[in-house]
């Protein structure tokens, strides 16, 4: 143990756009959930028909989804431009043979079947497969959002763009779709905000001070 | 005051068989009237309103062959109960309607005679319009008339008509009687017969203005109006329910009907929570109106069921809730009940890992390894 911890150094794993993008679809994403609850089920909030109230939320909610979509799609982008930590092939352990061995040794891991925490310079593969499924989510979303958003002017470059979704989603079910996967990402949140404080203790490579400054503590090679 | 309007001196212009509608009881001044409301409804600019008057007033009136298959007969009776103009005008001066079983004297033989002699003498010219969705199940057995099913009289009189006018949303997309489990095997024009030109006109029932309206602009232009994607023209479907609503400036200030009845219903406020689909719906209704230009369902205090939409009575039910039912749970269970106990049960059962992970011992990592 104490030969391990003599070989530590701090290693920069998380770049400033792969920080970036993280924190900006942190905070957008609760601005939307918040903003989004209310344009589902509001409550009365206005007192005279002269005020704005939803009309406040719904240009905050629209306002976050720009920024939301700006930044899953930077992040996107980064997956060919990163380092090998933000690359796409990262977030889908599942094609290789290496990969699939250590999904399942962290799934052990996870389920207490074994006592060996993962360790790993980047994400663990059960964690880099669950944000693949995210940003599958965050698509989805973005997608759904957008389609609905555009139903204020039919035959604009946006509502054109989005013609397939209208076919595929009869408008409720886009309604439906966009509203269940809000919960869903809740449910991810709370699992993600678990596993890091899990991982920060147990495998004690620094993780939840990495996403602010980018380093972690890593051994060097021998 | 009316002679001042006679006078004037475009409209004069294009009267070319003048008396023509004075001698069917409609005066000059709301003839002329009629060409400009029609312009405006179009969404034409005003000074297309002499050709529309030219238009009407020629000799070539088209045949109308009015096909009514699985319908309530809704969409006829809100044409005979039209306002502007009267129905009069439309059926014996606008229109030479042919055929149409609701409001035609002749009957069995003389009827379909009718229409065959407009199909043999008018093929190509003739306006078909269909209330009423055409049922495929069982051969068409569901709906026949003369002997004919359904999807037989309307392969014959829609595929050789200049245009297929679909009067209401069953027509249009199959509508009420194609709603699930859809037993007849109903379905819109469109879709019974592909090959036909067809443009819609959903809603339930029709209004008479954007039928008229529709006409007209065959009439004055020899084509179609311009139609988005579901095949609807886009000026009377152009724009969302709730960007034109009245009660919109209610949503905007976050004014809501709670429960029908309460002092928001009275006070006139947004039936958005009372599940309106304003918001899900593209069609005139709050400009246009209907009976007379009186009313529409939101003025009336009841949301909208958005009617006009292929497959609403499947897909905008319940009509007094926000959201669909989430299919597999009660409805009783709506989405966010579901997403909220999906929460509750991550954060458990997250909590339990968490416990049981705090207080196992040997859990060890050798810290991750640069590669």
């Amino acid at each position: 143990m104490a030969d391990h911890k003599a070989c530590l150094y701090e290693k920069y794993v998380w770049e400033v756009p792969v920080r970036v993008t993280h924190w900006v679809n942190m905070l957008s994403i609760v601005v939307l959930a918040v903003t989004g609850i209310i344009i589902g089920s509001p409550r009365t909030l206005g007192l005279s028909g002269s005020d704005y109230v939803m009309g406040w939320v719904r240009f905050v909610h629209f306002t976050a989804a720009y920024a939301f979509a700006v930044s899953v799609a930077a992040r996107i982008w980064w997956m060919f431009r990163g380092n090998r930590y933000a690359r796409w092939r990262e977030f889908f352990p599942v094609i290789s043979s290496g990969g699939r061995a250590r999904l399942w040794e962290t799934f052990k891991y996870y389920t207490f079947l074994n006592k060996k925490a993962p360790h790993e310079v980047g994400h663990n593969a059960v964690a880099a497969s669950a944000y693949s499924l995210v940003f599958l989510l965050y698509i989805v979303m973005a997608l759904t959002g957008f389609s609905l958003y555009a139903e204020h002017r039919p035959g604009s470059l946006m509502h054109v763009v989005m013609t397939p979704l209208y076919t595929l989603f009869s408008n409720q079910g886009m309604r439906l779709t966009h509203h269940m996967v809000m919960w869903l990402l809740i449910g991810f949140v709370i699992n993600h905000i678990y596993s890091i404080w899990l991982m920060d203790i147990k495998e004690r490579g620094g993780v939840v001070s990495s996403i602010f400054s980018g380093y972690k503590a890593v051994q060097r090679k021998e | 005051m009316a002679k001042k309007s006679d006078d004037h001196d475009e409209m004069k212009q294009c009267s070319g068989t003048a008396g023509f509608w004075e001698e069917r009881g409609v005066s000059r001044r709301d003839f002329l009237k009629f060409c400009t409301a029609m312009s405006a409804a179009l969404a034409l600019p005003v000074s297309l309103a002499p050709k529309i008057a030219e238009a009407l007033e020629s000799d070539s009136r088209p045949s109308v062959i009015w096909l009514e298959f699985q319908s309530c007969t809704g969409d006829t009776e809100a044409l005979l109960r039209a306002a502007n103009p009267t129905v009069g005008e439309i059926v014996l001066d606008v229109l030479s309607v042919d055929y149409a079983e609701t409001i035609m004297a002749a009957a069995g033989y003389q009827a379909e005679e009718a229409k065959h002699k407009t199909m043999k003498e008018r093929g190509g010219k003739y306006i078909a319009i269909v209330e009423g969705s055409i049922p495929t199940g069982a051969n068409g057995a569901y709906c026949c008339i003369g002997g004919k099913s359904a999807l037989e009289i309307a392969r014959e009189v829609c595929g050789g008509a200049m245009a297929t006018i679909t009067v209401g949303t069953c027509a249009s997309y199959g509508g009420i009687p194609a709603a699930a489990p859809n037993p007849t095997g109903a379905m819109g024009v469109k879709d019974a017969v592909p090959g036909a030109t067809v443009i819609n006109l959903p809603g339930c029932p029709v209004n008479t203005d954007n039928l008229v309206a529709t006409v007209v602009h065959l009439l004055t232009f020899g084509k179609l109006p311009a139609v988005d994607g579901k095949g609807r023209p886009q000026f009377a479907y152009g724009k969302r329910i709730h960007d034109n609503c009245e009660r919109r400036p209610h949503f905007d200030a976050g004014q809501y009907v709670e429960a029908w009845g309460d002092q928001a219903h009275r006070k006139g406020h947004c039936l958005y929570k009372m599940g309106c689909k304003g918001p899900e719906t593209f069609h005139n209704c709050p400009s246009q109106r209907y009976n007379e230009k009186t009313a529409w369902p939101v003025s009336a205090g009841h949301g909208c069921a958005g009617c006009s939409e292929p497959y609403f009575w499947d897909s905008m039910t319940p009509l007094y809730k926000r959201l669909p039912n989430v299919p597999g749970f009660g409805i009783e269970t709506t989405a966010d009940t579901i997403g909220l106990g999906l929460a509750a049960a991550t954060a458990a059962a997250f909590g339990v890992h968490g416990v049981v992970s705090a207080f196992r011992k040997g859990d060890e990592s050798e810290g991750a390894k640069e590669e």
